[in-house]
């Protein structure tokens, strides 16, 4: 107890007892010794002439890298355009799955807390436990290369991310406005179009324009495993160690990436 | 007509919010429910649309047995109960239009109500409502644009557009100024008067539902302890229903609040029209 009694009888506190303060420095020292333990292990691999050599070889890296290649981009335009395809329909195929597992996931929406309801959960969870690059080499590997390889990849990953999100937002609706929509004699079905849609809408379009937003960042990457799109370009530029490309391929990500936050901010930004 | 037989409720909680509550309602009569919170108004008033199932004891709708009903009969008689509520519970984000539309959902296809494609005998109403209401202006607004004292009347012309032979109305006026409050606690009982409708108001302020209502009751812990006219509402039984208090005091109190109320010319002319329909 922090609280104790002196000898003349007044009353003393103190914030901790020295127990705890004895357990509290043998935690640290514990830590203390931990972090040098890792140390050792992390570096008795390290080849330090190679990393005392590292400044030397980023400056010739990027020494190649520039000036970019700007003549490649030509060749980028229609792989750019595969990429904003991958991503716009998997988030729309990612949509159409995702608002009946929302519903069937919400606690206030779902036929059965029991049975269905963890069904739903689960189809989430495995959704968003799975990056969309592992998909991507999943599918390349079951539906051969190619861009529609990274629309389902796209859209598995988006699943889980846009459910979870969805159901979340319904469980939190006012709870009066579906039960006036109900007290009218409204069907189920009618309940959930007028008392539940009108509220989630913000929320929905919201997600859906972030998840849009993150997709075109995420497809630009899966050409990497195969799976179509710009990241084709930027394996077979790094392959061949044209840095001039492989520069000009990270700019263009990097403007479609600029207009796609920009797009989704402004979109989101009506919404609400 | 409305009759309420042996109606109680026992929660889940095991508390027994209604304990044998018997009363009936003819045609066009208001009925102000008054009591203490938590004396069981509320569950009472959802208890007759099964917005709350009772545990025993029925209710019928001039000869129909509400309580006995299965789901699809249930949503049946539910379109012939209109209900009113505390915080307006307007679809916030749907046009004033299609709240009051909503209120013909039992009696339209989901694929109707879904294209938003209403009969148009269903639209006639919704306009002759909100033009009986003082909104006609406002039908294409979102309801979240709205005040308070309007935002209730479009639930009153929802509640309306069912065509209902009853109405329950939960703490119409709780988030209501004074003033606003007689005016709505008025439009409803023209209403029902002309349409010779029955109707249960749940009402926390004394005062407000003595001036309006034809009869009142009063619950205390799930029971009735007092039904009859507002002027048989004495101190004695406000204390026997709410408990000790100086009820003399509180009354002259609105009294000096009431001649406040009379017309006042400085009004802006909508405001003094909706007062006159």
């Amino acid at each position: 107890m922090p609280i104790s009694k002196s000898e003349t009888g007044v009353p003393v506190w103190q914030h901790r007892t020295s127990k705890a303060n004895l357990i509290l420095w043998v935690g640290w020292l514990a830590l203390v010794a931990l972090f040098v333990f890792c140390w050792q292990v992390m570096t008795q691999d390290t080849i330090w002439y190679f990393v005392y050599d590292a400044p030397r070889q980023a400056a010739d890296i990027t020494s190649r890298m520039f000036p970019p290649k700007w003549g490649y981009i030509s060749e980028l335009w229609w792989p750019l355009w595969d990429t904003l395809n991958i991503a716009t329909l998997g988030t729309l195929l990612a949509i159409i799955l995702s608002v009946p597992v929302a519903f069937l996931a919400a606690r206030n929406t779902t036929p059965s807390t029991r049975f269905v309801r963890p069904v739903a959960l689960f189809v989430i969870v495995s959704s968003r436990s799975i990056n969309a690059l592992i998909w991507g080499l999943l599918l390349v590997a079951v539906i051969g290369p190619g861009v529609f390889a990274g629309i389902i990849a796209i859209a598995l990953r988006s699943i889980g991310f846009i459910s979870k999100l969805l159901y979340e937002a319904i469980e939190e609706i006012d709870t009066t406005q579906v039960e006036a929509i109900n007290a009218t004699g409204a069907s189920g079905l009618q309940t959930l179009d007028y008392g539940i849609v009108p509220q989630i809408l913000p929320a929905f379009a919201g997600i859906t324009v972030f998840r849009w937003d993150i997709n075109i960042r995420e497809s630009t990457v899966l050409g990497l495993v195969g799976a179509g799109g710009i990241g084709l370009k930027l394996q077979a530029s790094i392959n061949v160690l044209a840095w001039g490309q492989v520069t000009t391929i990270f700019l263009v990500i990097l403007g479609t990436v600029l207009v796609s936050e920009w797009v989704s901010a402004k979109v989101r930004h009506s919404l609400i | 007509m409305l009759r309420v037989e042996n109606l109680r409720k026992r929660y889940r909680t095991g508390d027994e919010a209604l304990k044998n509550v018997s009363f009936s309602v003819p045609a066009g009569e208001v009925v102000g429910l008054i009591g203490p919170s938590g004396a069981g108004k509320s569950t009472l008033i959802r208890c007759i649309n099964r917005l709350v199932e009772p545990t025993d004891g029925n209710v019928f709708l001039n000869d129909l047995n509400v309580t006995r009903l299965g789901r699809n009969d249930l949503k049946q008689a539910r379109r012939r109960i209109g209900m009113i509520f505390q915080e307006y519970a307007l679809v916030e984000r749907l046009s004033v239009m299609e709240n009051v539309l909503s209120g013909r959902l039992g009696y339209v296809s989901f694929w109707q109500s879904f294209t938003r494609r209403f009969p148009q005998a269903d639209i006639d109403k919704a306009f002759a409502l909100l033009d009986r209401v003082g909104l006609t202006d406002h039908a294409d607004k979102r309801a979240d644009a709205l005040s308070g004292g309007q935002r209730q009347r479009v639930g009153i012309a929802r509640a309306l557009e069912q065509d209902p032979e009853l109405l329950l109305v939960d703490e119409p006026t709780a988030s209501l100024d004074p003033k606003t409050s007689r005016q709505i606690m008025r439009l409803i009982c023209e209403i029902c008067a002309e349409r010779n409708l029955p109707a249960i108001i749940n009402i926390h302020d004394v005062v407000l539902a003595q001036s309006f209502v034809d009869r009142i009751i009063g619950l205390r812990a799930g029971e009735v302890v007092f039904d009859g006219a507002p002027d048989a509402l004495t101190e004695d039984v406000l204390s026997r229903i709410y408990g000790e208090e100086d009820w003399a005091v509180l009354r002259r109190q609105h009294d000096s609040d009431e001649s406040d109320d009379a017309a006042d010319p400085k009004k802006p002319v909508e405001e003094r029209l909706v007062e006159l329909v």
